[in-house]
Formats: structure tokens, sequence, C-alpha cells
């Protein structure tokens, strides 16, 4: 059989997934209430979270490992945000292709291959520069270049790095002992049971 | 607060009624528009026209306004950012407190792309709060081609977005009930936070599995062109929401030069 | 009507190293109804999987042939039609129509002759409403009606049912046997059906086929002379044998009151009527109370409010020695004076491993250490968990996951103990010995309270039931 083709549980896998991170999105609106008071004061800092939006574009390819798993799911997760009534409209779609299309690349560069921790990093950092260059370019086109643009980016950037790039690595080597990755070449790394 | 997709508007309204694709193709090209165009005219003749379009398109004003109180505040946000990280503080000093400033001319500038954001909102919410995810996938796959083994596999995963909802309520008193909870500590908040998460991604791979093997079961997987019980059409008013919206958008960017003020980026 | 074959067969799930089923050889007739029985693992679910050809080369690793009308299984998926045990995760589409035309459409049949197809198929299991029905806002037992009518549409000659109705309460049990038995009347395909619960599918089937662990086969026959022969046997390997008497535990006397629920009212927002509406009762020491009542009655939500685990409209619930009202305690607190324990057990798993997850209550309660590994070993026996120790929760069976979360919410050794459907979906042997365990619990001097469909695990273990209805007490019944 043909390792490329996406068989049905991939597909499954990968739209489960964003819908499962509209409802911790959701959910994280929550916790965030109460945490982003004290990031307020300097706006650019608000990025500093910034990765856990990114964790579906990271997470995705992380298990399926098939190409474009990583912009199916952040390009549905955006689709399904804007189902629900999101503020940014259409726009979360475009961003939403764009951040997968950041994270699809560091493993596209490693022929679907390579699924270490160097690749997990670069694809969070990758997928969180697109995510804010789409940002600073359309949302805030006048603001300042030193005091704003750059550190956002880059406060961005780490944030992706660690939470969506780390983090996902993370959650799929805590996965790998709960058995529901067994049908995955993920799963397989595992010791047999 | 519970998480649904339930429609919140009349399905026999012009707008519902209207082939997605079309919906959609027509908030691309107004979405787009606006944010090529960087002035503030452009995106307000878009706006205007956009609100002509409400009534036709069968949303209760008690949802459009629930939905819109969002899109007020991200605005906000977006407006006050630009207008106090602007590069350059043009125009007659409003606001001078420290080194915080805001001049006119940034005021006006950062009002311009906040215009934007009510833009490409509004024009969302009038395309998607108006179709249902059914409809859509229909229309992606038989207009656009779109593959169908994704465009369903992700409409029978969506299904499963309220029943997500009611488990991560579950998780959240099952670990309350164990002696788990955030209270007011920041990082034991994250930490049950990520717990909450990781149990809930495991059910939602496993479920997707099982609805996997559900769908192959009835023949998904196998290779036959599949046929369309429900079959989605491009009307001539579907044509015509289309033809509508590129005027809308051309007549726009054309005022907004006539008068001298259209500048694009 | 397909014979059916497994020849030599064995498979190994991947990422496992033992086999799932080894050497299975089996025939089954055309037109043949059989019951598939065994304990929980042997393999039932793994052969029907094949038959479904849905065990694909790379989900594991295949021995042997299954063949359907002498060819592969895999060849023949448009001949089979397979109905699983979930209802929720078996639908497909949002609207009941388009969810039994899915199937048509894979095999593509032209639009015309779908919605007939549809309706002819909604009507075979007598399901209510018409084809724009939302497929959520229906009831478990009306889902895998919907289901079943999917399978049905595309017109199978080899009908598989994993434990159709495991997941259901009574009453929608009932419902998807009567449409079965309705729908099955009118075709001549071959039937192999897997189910615990022996008593309620007898009259469908004539040939009874017993498979002991790794697909060993245990007995072979006609239904009354297999059950005659083997009843016994099959009852201890975890077979609900009709006829095999349960055992039941009754009470010794009850205590003081250990929990008090005073007019607890809960009305969600959004809705005008109460999912609970001022139900007042009291838990004394060492008795189990039995919270029974239909689908939506509202007893899930009373165990929660009792619990303290949501915050009532109205009302409260408290406990001796505190002050303050449950819901307002702080949880680690809360947990030392409640245990509960959620329908689905790995809603509460939260560490790694199953003696992290025993130990864990212990823990957050101070005990010293000497103290937490005396009680987890202890627990380990006695639940026959001790093999698992190091196992991931989430790898557990049904059974053993439900024993896990019960022994886990009773570590820390509350006084009182509020469980939600404790057996549901359990096989006869995990039933026993969750009933041995709540007794003992009950019979050290723990307030029990346990919302159940399960009659007879009331009958064997409450000294009273609370009858719910449309979130009321519609009656208090005493044993
Ligand atoms: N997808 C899977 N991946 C790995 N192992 C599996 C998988 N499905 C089942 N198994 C294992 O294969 C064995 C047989 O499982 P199967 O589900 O066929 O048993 P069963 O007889 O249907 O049991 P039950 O009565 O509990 O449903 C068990 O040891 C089980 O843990
Ligand atoms: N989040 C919610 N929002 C609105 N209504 C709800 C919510 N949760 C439950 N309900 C309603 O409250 C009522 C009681 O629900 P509850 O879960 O307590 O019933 P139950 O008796 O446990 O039913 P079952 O036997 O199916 O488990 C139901 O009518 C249900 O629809
Ligand atoms: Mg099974
Ligand atoms: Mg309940």
């Amino acid at each position: 059989m043909n390792p490329s083709r996406w068989r049905t549980v991939d597909i499954l896998t990968c739209a489960v997934l964003a819908v499962a991170f509209s409802v911790v999105f959701w959910a994280w609106n929550f916790v965030w209430a109460a945490l982003s008071p004290a990031l307020s004061f300097y706006p650019p800092l608000a990025a500093v979270v910034y990765g856990l939006w990114l964790i579906p574009a990271v997470l995705a390819p992380l298990i399926v490992r098939k190409a474009g798993a990583g912009i199916f799911t952040e390009g549905l997760a955006a689709l399904m945000s804007l189902l629900l009534g999101s503020p940014y409209g259409m726009t979360v779609i475009y961003q939403g292709l764009l951040q997968g299309l950041g994270g699809e690349l560091p493993f596209a560069a490693g022929r679907y291959r390579r699924f270490g921790n160097a690749t997990a990093l670069a694809a969070g950092a990758l997928a969180g520069v697109a995510g804010t260059l789409w940002d600073v370019f359309y949302w805030y086109p006048d603001a300042d270049l030193w005091a704003f643009k750059v550190p956002y980016v880059a406060i961005a950037a780490a944030s992706s790095a660690i939470v969506a790039g780390l983090g996902s690595k993370g959650l799929v080597k805590a996965m790998l002992p709960t058995g529901v990755l067994d049908r995955f070449p993920a799963g397989r790394e595992r010791q047999r049971i | 607060m519970t998480i649904s997709l339930a429609p919140v508007c009349d399905a026999r309204a012009p707008i519902a009624r209207a082939n997605p694709v079309a919906k959609l193709t027509a908030a691309v090209a107004v979405s787009t528009t606006a944010l090529i165009a960087s002035d503030w005219l452009t995106p307000l003749l878009l706006l205007a026209a956009l609100l002509a379009v409400v009534p036709f398109s069968g949303i209760r004003i008690g949802a459009l306004a629930r939905r819109l109180r969002w899109l007020w505040s991200a605005a906000l946000i977006v407006v006050v950012v630009n207008a106090v990280f602007a590069a350059e503080q043009t125009g007659r000093i409003l606001i001078a407190l420290g080194p915080l400033e805001i001049s006119t001319g940034a005021l006006l500038d950062a009002t311009a792309i906040g215009l934007r954001v009510l833009v490409a909102a509004t024009a969302g919410v009038l395309g998607f709060a108006t179709t249902d995810p059914t409809d859509l996938a229909d229309a992606l796959t038989q207009q656009l081609r779109a593959p169908a083994r994704f465009t369903l596999g992700a409409l029978a995963a969506l299904r499963l977005l309220p029943l997500m909802g009611a488990e991560w309520r579950q998780i959240t008193s099952a670990r309350r009930a164990r002696g788990l909870e955030g209270g007011w500590n920041p990082a034991r908040r994250v930490r049950l936070f990520v717990s909450t998460m990781f149990a809930l991604l495991v059910g939602a791979i496993r479920r997707a599995g099982r609805l996997a093997a559900a769908m192959d079961a009835r023949g998904f997987d196998s290779e036959i062109p599949r046929t369309y019980a429900r079959e989605q059409r491009m009307y001539a008013a579907d044509w015509a929401v289309i033809a509508g919206a590129l005027l809308v958008c051309a007549t726009a960017v054309a005022v907004s030069a006539a008068y001298g003020v259209f500048t694009a980026f | 009507m397909i014979p059916v074959e497994f020849r030599g067969f064995a498979w190994r799930h991947a990422g496992r190293r033992a086999q799932a089923v080894t050497g299975v050889d089996l025939r089954v007739e055309p037109g043949e109804r059989v019951l598939l029985l065994g304990p929980s693992g042997s393999g039932k679910s793994t052969l029907l999987a094949a038959l479904a050809g849905l065990l694909t080369e790379d989900s594991g690793e295949q021995d042997g042939d299954v063949l359907i009308d002498g060819k592969p299984a895999a060849e023949q998926q448009d001949r089979v039609g397979i109905l699983f045990q979930d209802p929720e995760t078996q639908l497909v589409m949002a609207r009941s129509g388009d969810d039994v035309a899915f199937g048509l459409e894979n095999q593509a049949v032209p639009r015309d002759r779908i919605w007939p197809r549809v309706r002819e198929a909604l009507a075979a299991v007598g399901f209510p409403y018409g084809v724009d029905r939302p497929t959520h806002a229906l009831s478990g037992g009306e889902q895998q009606r919907l289901a079943l009518a999917g399978v049905l549409a595309r017109r199978p000659d080899l009908i598989l049912l994993d434990e159709p109705t495991a997941n259901l309460d009574p009453e929608g049990a009932r419902d998807v046997r009567a449409a079965l038995r309705t729908a099955l009347a009118d075709t001549e395909a071959t039937l192999i059906v897997v189910e615990h619960r022996v008593a309620e599918i007898l009259d469908l089937v004539d040939r009874v086929i017993a498979l002991g662990p790794g697909g060993t086969l245990l007995a072979d026959g006609p239904a009354e002379a297999v059950l005659a022969e083997h009843g016994d046997h099959l009852a201890a390997q975890g077979v609900w044998v009709p006829g095999v008497p349960l055992p039941t535990r009754p009470a010794l006397a009850a205590g003081d009151v250990a929990l008090h629920g005073e007019s607890l009212t809960l009305l969600h927002p959004g809705t005008d009527h109460p999912a609970l509406d001022d139900v007042s009762f009291q838990l004394r020491q060492g008795e189990l109370l039995a919270v029974t009542g239909p689908n939506g009655s509202g007893k899930s939500t009373l165990a929660l409010l009792a619990g303290g685990l949501a915050k009532p409209t109205r009302g409260r619930s408290t406990v001796p020695g505190e002050t303050r009202p449950l819901h307002r305690l702080p949880a680690r607190r809360l947990a030392t004076r409640i245990g509960s324990v959620f329908q689905d057990p790995e809603h509460q798993f939260v560490t790694a491993t199953v003696q992290d997850e025993l130990a864990f209550g212990p823990r957050q309660a101070g005990w010293p250490k000497d103290r937490i590994d005396a009680r987890v070993s202890e627990l380990l026996e006695r639940l026959r968990l001790a093999p698992l120790a190091n196992a991931n929760p989430h790898t557990l069976s049904g059974g053993e996951a439900r024993r896990l979360s019960v022994a886990g919410a009773l570590a820390a050794a509350p006084g009182v103990l509020l469980l939600d459907e404790p057996t549901f979906g359990q096989d006869r042997r995990t039933w026993g010995e969750l009933v041995d365990l709540t007794a003992d619990i009950r019979d050290e001097g723990t307030a029990l309270l346990a919302v159940t469909h399960d009659r007879d695990f009331a009958a064997a273990l409450a000294g009273r039931e609370l009858v719910l209805n449309a979130g009321r007490i519609a009656e208090e019944r005493r044993r």
C-alpha cells in the first residue's frame, strides 16, 4: 500500500484534533481571563502564550506524519472558529492556512522522515513567525518596528517554539503509553506490550 | 456556557439559501479588498454595503449583536495598539502622558485599520453564521471539487464538537473530585489546564479511530467515485451574489480613488 | 446469504507483542444466525473486524485466511454491514436521512434511488422521526436504531453486530432489539452477533459459538444445548447466562447520617425546566442508596450536586463536621470527605500508572509514605490489579478501568462514596467483583449513593431506592 496515501483514520484524527482544539481554545479563554491582566501593560507580551494556538499545526504532523497534516488541521481549526463565530472573520482562514504552512515547512524539508525535537522546535517557531507576520502586516501595519513589531514576532516565535514545538513533542511522548497512537508510525516507536 | 453550532438564522432568508461556495467567494472578495485597501474610505463603504445586506441574511438581531460585541472589542484593541505604537505620530497631539503620545494622524490611520477588522469580521459572520456545515461540505466537494474524503471526514468530526465540550466539563469536575483545582494560583491553573487538555486529546484520538472504523465499514474508503444524496448547484441567484460582491468591491475602490484617498497596503 | 470461513486465522495488533487471536478455524453456513460468546479480551471484536475488512495491513499482522463467499474479506466490504457498541461514534452526519444515505453514496447508488432506500431502512427499524432530524437530538437507543438503518440500507449479505445494546439504558436496549427482530425477519442475511447479555438475544439466533482466551473453541452448537451443557462455565467466564442466580449482599444496620442534601436544585442557564428540582435526602453510614429513573431525569445531576462538584442554583449538600456546604469546600479537602466515581472512568485518571492512581488520593490527603504504600498494595491485591500496577490507566479494559476508578476514589478512605452507573457495560464477572467490593466498603461503614439503571445491582445491594422523574423525587422505596 502507498505509504503517503491518507488512511481514513489519518483524516479523522487530524479533523477530530482540530475540533478538540476548538474546545481547548474556548476553555483557555476562561483561564486566560484570569491571567491576562498581568500581561496587558505591554501588548507584545500577550504573545507569550501565542504558541498555544499553534499546537495543532505541530501535533498533527507529529502523529499522522502525512504531507499536509499541519495545513489541514490548522486550517480546519480556523474554519471551526469561524463557524463558531470568531471575531476575526474570514481572515482567520488565511491566517490559519499560513500558520499551518509555516508549521509544515520543516517537516517537508525533512521529507516527512524527521520528527525529532529539532524539527518540532523549528515547526513551532516557523508557525509562530507566519502567524505573527500576518498580524503585523495586516492588523498592526502602522505600529513601530522596534517598539512593537520586532518584539511581538520574536516573543511569539519563542513561545511557539517552546509551547507548540516542544509542547507537542511532550504530548506525543505522554500519549505513547496510553496506546491511542498504536495505529500511527509515532506509536510504533513505543515498546510493545 | 456551552459550545454549539446551532444555526442562528432563518433558513429561508435569501442569503441563508444561497450556495455556500457563492457566499464563500463573496466573503473572500470583500475581506480581501478590505485587506488590500489601507485608506479609511474603502472599508467604510464596504461596511455600509455589508450592513445593507443584513436584513436579507435572516440572522436574528440578538444573535448578530452577541457576535458583533466581540467584534467591536477586537476592533477597538487594534485601533488602540496601532495608535499607541504608531511608528510616527503625525498631526496634532491629542493625548500626552509621559512617554505615551497619540496624535490625530496616528488615530486616523488606526481607525482605518479598525474598520478593516470590522469588514473582514462582518463578512465572515454573514457568510458563515448563515451556512449549514453539511451544505458547506457538499458544496465544497461538488462545486470546488475538494476531495470528498477530507471534507466529509471534517464534517463527521465537526459533529463531535458539542460532545467534546461536555467532555471538557466532565473532566474538570472529575478532577475537582480527585482534589485538583486551579484556584487563584496561575501556575496551578495552567498545570491543571494542561492535564485536562491531555485527557481530552487522548479521548479525542480514540474517538477518531472508532469513527474512522465506522465510516470505513460503510464503504468510505472504497475507491469507487461516490454519488451525492443532496445536490448542491449554482443557480442564477448564486452567480448574482458573487457578481454583487465583486461590484460592491469595485465600486468602493473606485469611489475612494475618485476622492483621492485610496491607498493600497 | 453467504458462507463465512476462518482458516488458521491469527492476528496481532500493531504495537502489541501478543496475538489477539491465534489459530481460529470456524465456518458459518449461509443464512445462519450465530451468537458469538466469550470472555472479555478473547478476540470476538477482532474476529468481527476481520470479517468487516477493517483489519488493514498497516494495523497489524495476519496469518491464515478470512473468507467470505470464498474470497478474502477485504474484497467483500460491500456485502458486509457492521454495527458497533458506541452509538455516538457511529453516526457520521448531522441529519438522520443524510446519515443513512452516507453508506449508499459510498456505494455509488444513483441519487434518485438513494432516498427511497433511506426511507425504507428508517421504516424497517421503526425510527420515529423523519429524514431531517438532527442526530444530536436523539437518545442513545434512537441513535443506535439509526445506525442500524444505515447498515441495513446497504442491503448487506452478512450482518455483524458487536454488542449493539451494551451502552444503552434498559428502555433503549429493548427498542433496539425490537428493531433488530423486525429487520432480521425481512432479510435472509447471515448474522453474527456478539453479546454478553445472552437472555435478551437468544430468540434471534440458532447457533452459539463460545470462544476461550486467544480464540480457542469452547463450545459450538444449538443455543439451548450449549447453554445447558456449558452454562456454569460460561457464567464463570463472564457471560450473563440466563437462569444462573446472581449474588445478593443485604446491608447490615445503617449508622449515623453521613451526607445531607437539602432542597438541591439546578437550573441550567438558558433552560426553563430545572434539571434537578428541590430534592432532599439523607445518606447514612453503612447503607447504599440507589438512585434510579428514566434518561434525563436528573440522576447524574443529583450525584454532581450531592458531591459538591457543581454549584446548586438553590439548596446545599453538607457532611457532619463541615460548616460550609460541599460546593464551597476547596477541592483537596472535598476529596478527603467524599469520593465520586464518574460514568466514564477515563475522565478520572490523573496519573500515568495504576499504582500512582491509587496513591494519588492518599498523597493529596498528606498520608505518611508507609501508610500510602500499605494502602496501595492492599487495593491492588483486592481488585486483582497487582499485575497491572505499572500499566497506563488508559490501556486498561473497560472492566479494569471501572474497578480502578472506584478504587482510586476510595483510596483515601472518604466517609461517603458517590457512584454514577458503576456497572455500566460490565461482563458478569467484573459485575460480581464490583458487587462484592461495594458491599465490603458499605459494611465497613461507608455511606454509598449509586446512580444506576441496573436493576440487578440495586437489588443486590440497596437498602433504599430513590426514583427520580423529571428532576423530582417520584417515589422512595424501602427494600
Ligand atoms: N486496536 C487495538 N490495538 C491493540 N490491541 C488491541 C486492539 N483492539 C483489541 N486489542 C487487544 O486484542 C485482544 C482482543 O480484543 P477484542 O476487542 O477482540 O476482545 P473482545 O473479545 O471483543 O473483548 P470484549 O468482550 O471486552 O469486547 C485484547 O487483548 C485487546 O486488548
Ligand atoms: N449543560 C446542560 N445544559 C442544559 N441542560 C442540561 C445540561 N446538562 C444536562 N442537562 C439536562 O438536565 C437533565 C438531567 O440530566 P442528567 O444528566 O442529570 O440526567 P440522568 O438522569 O443522569 O440521565 P441518564 O440516565 O441519561 O444518565 C436532562 O434533561 C439534560 O438534558
Ligand atoms: Mg469486543
Ligand atoms: Mg446520567
